[in-house]
């Protein structure tokens, strides 16, 4: 190639090399490296696919509504759809778990572990709020771990509270209150009781002359319901007192206040609300975090 | 042009004429020529050596006895193991695979430090594929004049049914490669049988549908454009490499001036200097990317070497040495036009390092390979309560063990805890018997169970005391440990 050919050329990079743009900055010019073709046509492919986006899937803001597609989907289908689909497949392991008697689960280690695995979940859904995510509870609401039950720790029983609740208005649930002893006795007796009361768990001497008052008074108010000798009742849901967990705080503050004002504390009905299996997996998983009967 | 031409001069510091030039390019049809030669032999048997292992690995059987598959090498997605000959992979073994990948890399780099892009011209699948389809296009098209004469010619019933032949071929090939690609993901004479018969799973399908359709892209039609636009390696390695990597080399301190034979016969016996390079252009034609080497190291090059072998035949002809067109590092060929000694330094700082890492991290790999043993324990405290205090007083700790058994058989472990004398251990689940607690455990498999651990007596406040669980093979002995700790109020 003359000079005087290439003179109206676009310049070139060295011998042979691309030739550039024409574009300089500071001496630095810029390569016309042509890009392929086949690139243009990929980008002109999702230009098409946008538009074919926009007219088969939800896409455009309207005033009040939003275009829906040709295609009818939306996230709403289509999470119920993958819902069925997963019920579809865990029909088998649910089948399994339905049929075989509650007591029997924890004999077998696949449906110990189903059960268990299902009863996470079911838990984490509904009772952690309460109870707390490892059913460690909270003031008011049974650790679910320890060994001390108020309405009764085997499988039938748990089973039983989980379906029918506690004070849940529901007509087979647990009921029976703490009453209120405010106005039933004087200030001093309640003191008096609350005293004994922390002495049968061994929180505080039994030999004070308020404690063997109070001795008097529990046995003429609180035994009917929690024994003569604070043992407590299940079939009452009357606290076992002679242990040292306590559901509102064993403080002599709190065990006063409880005394004065009674407790009710409740527990929804899960059997209006959850599958027969569910909550057959939910009283393994309860039954199995350690202080099951 | 003519109108530019026309125009008058413009300053040279404005020289823009710039949209002559099209912004996009089509591809330019490269025709490679056939070429023979050492390298080209080599490529020939790396080419079988690696198709060969890829299309009949699957169907090489390894016995491990019952209750595991007999492939030698196996990707099991639905039980979660992979089987390499001897070796099986755990899920939680991934760091293999990770190593692995790093070894890769690490190869690479010292591949590429050593002589630069041999990956790519020899072994990258890319060009082993291209390399297949090429030869088949050549095979059925003619080599490179046939081919391009036919292609520029007008569309006779010889050349249609040419074509048609050659796309099949190279679909019965892509599909091939597909259906390979699925017989590392199960038993493959069984899942040959199933899809013949119809009867393999949709995944089994696409995934072959999918394979099928990129290999018949990439090595069909795409080709040199994926080293060249897609590939990020050429990138990377024009960052990795330095003066003494051996690069496919044109030496144009011995080629130019180029010229005719009997231009620089006479060139020489007038005492003038006169290049080897005799422009033949046998360097550019035989060229699978289609650039001309002569230009210097480029992006394009994937350095097969196929240009060395044109030229030295080119070179034996005409009565010149060989080596034109050659391995050669940037800094040999600076030493040889100073006049210098040659320069051969394959052993150098990164060369080293790059060996000593691969060497450090395979033997790592290799020792806790060699050192694994049959089973395993895993714990994790409860987090919430992390402690419960029971009627009696007494402090319980609960906790989530995983055991495992790596062997083909059933096993039954003894579960116990150390550092805390005293200390009761409980398995949900699991009646203890006169062994203590007992889990059994079937082949090649885990089991989680919830253990609970009671202290009876008092803790110091805010005690978190070590202890060890411990399994132990009711049969061989075998022992595992994990250590966790008891945590009191």
């Amino acid at each position: 190639m003359s000079t005087s050919h290439e003179s109206h050329h676009a310049p070139v990079d060295g011998a042979g090399g691309p030739s550039t743009t024409g574009h300089e900055w500071d001496g630095i010019q810029e390569l016309n490296n042509p890009l392929p073709r086949w690139w243009l046509w990929t980008f002109y492919a999702t230009i098409i696919w946008a538009f074919g986006y926009w007219v088969a899937y939800p896409a455009w803001p309207l005033v009040s509504n939003y275009t829906s597609g040709v295609l009818g989907w939306n996230s709403r289908s289509a999470v119920v759809e993958q819902i069925s689909d997963l019920q579809k497949l865990r029909a088998a392991s649910s089948a399994k778990l339905a049929n075989v008697p509650l007591e029997d689960i924890e004999k077998n280690p696949e449906l110990l572990s189903l059960a268990r695995a299902e009863g996470k979940v079911a838990f984490a859904d509904n009772c952690a709020p309460c109870h707390g995510a490892g059913g460690g509870g909270a003031k008011g609401f049974p650790n679910l771990n320890d060994d001390d039950w108020l309405w009764g720790g085997t499988l039938a029983q748990i089973q039983q509270t989980i379906t029918h609740g506690i004070r849940s208005g529901d007509d087979e649930g647990h009921q029976g209150n703490m009453l209120a002893f405010g106005s039933i006795l004087s200030k001093a007796d309640i003191s008096n009781v609350a005293d004994y009361v922390r002495s049968l768990s061994g929180a505080a001497p039994g030999d004070t002359p308020a404690a063997k008052k109070g001795a008097e008074i529990f046995a003429a108010n609180c035994a009917t319901c929690h024994g003569e000798n604070g043992k407590g009742n299940q079939e009452l849901g009357s606290k076992n007192l002679t242990d040292g967990i306590w559901l509102y705080g064993g403080d002599k503050a709190t065990i006063v206040q409880t005394i004065t004002n009674g407790r009710g504390g409740v527990m929804p009905a899960w059997g209006p609300r959850l599958s027969p299996t569910t909550i057959k997996a939910l009283t393994v998983y309860v039954h199995t975090l350690g202080g099951g009967q | 042009m003519t109108s530019a031409a026309l125009k008058p001069e413009k300053s040279p510091k404005a020289p823009a004429v710039p949209d002559e030039e099209p912004l996009y390019a089509a591809r330019r049809a490269i025709y490679p020529q056939s070429v023979h030669g050492r390298l080209r032999t080599t490529k020939w048997v790396l080419l079988i050596l690696t198709l060969g292992i890829y299309y009949l690995l699957p169907f090489v059987r390894w016995d491990r006895g019952p209750n595991a598959p007999d492939q030698a090498v196996l990707i099991d997605f639905p039980t979660r193991r992979f089987y390499f000959f001897f070796i099986e992979i755990w899920p939680q073994e991934f760091y293999y695979v990770a190593g692995l990948l790093i070894l890769a890399a690490l190869i690479l780099f010292l591949m590429n430090a050593v002589a630069g892009r041999v990956w790519c011209g020899y072994l990258c699948p890319q060009t082993v594929w291209t390399d297949l389809f090429l030869t088949v296009e050549r095979w059925i098209e003619g080599d490179r004049r046939e081919h391009m004469k036919s292609d520029a010619g007008p569309w006779t019933l010889e050349k249609v049914t040419k074509k048609v032949l050659k796309h099949s071929v190279w679909l019965l090939i892509a599909w091939w490669t597909g259906g390979a690609w699925v017989l590392y993901f199960a038993d493959a004479p069984t899942l040959v049988k199933e899809l013949v018969t119809f009867q393999g799973s949709t995944v089994a399908y696409a995934s072959i549908a999918v394979l099928t359709f990129t290999t018949y892209t990439l090595a069909g039609h795409m080709r040199e454009q994926v080293c060249t636009y897609m590939c990020p390696w050429p990138r990377i390695q024009a960052a990795l490499t330095d003066e003494y990597a051996l690069n496919v080399t044109y030496r144009y301190d011995r080629g130019e001036p180029r010229g005719s034979v009997k231009k620089a016969a006479l060139a020489r016996e007038a005492g003038r200097k006169a290049g080897d390079c005799v422009d033949c252009n046998q360097c550019v034609n035989v060229c699978p990317t289609g650039v001309d080497i002569r230009e210097g190291m480029q992006l394009a090059c994937i350095q097969c070497g196929l240009c060395i072998d044109a030229c030295n035949n080119i070179m034996d002809k005409i009565n010149r040495p060989r080596g034109l067109i050659a391995y050669e590092s940037e800094a040999n060929l600076e030493a040889r036009i100073a006049g210098k000694p040659p320069v051969r330094r394959i052993v150098r700082a990164r060369t080293v390092l790059y060996a000593a890492l691969i060497a450090f991290i395979g033997l790592g790999m290799l020792y806790t390979l060699v050192g694994r043993s049959d089973e395993g324990i895993a714990a994790i405290h409860d987090r919430n309560p992390v402690f419960v205090r029971l009627s009696d007083g007494s402090l319980r700790n609960a906790y989530t063990i995983r055991l495992i058994n790596k062997k083909l058989e059933d096993r039954r472990f003894q579960l116990s805890v150390d550092g805390l004398p005293g200390a009761q251990l409980s398995v949900v689940g699991v009646e203890s018997g006169t062994d203590g607690e007992v889990i059994s455990i079937g082949p090649d498999q885990t089991r989680e169970v919830r253990v609970l651990v009671t202290h009876q007596g008092k803790l110091a406040s805010g005690a978190s005391i070590p202890v060890t669980f411990r399994i132990r093979d009711m049969v061989t002995g075998a022992t595992a440990s994990t250590a966790d700790h008891f945590i009191g109020p």
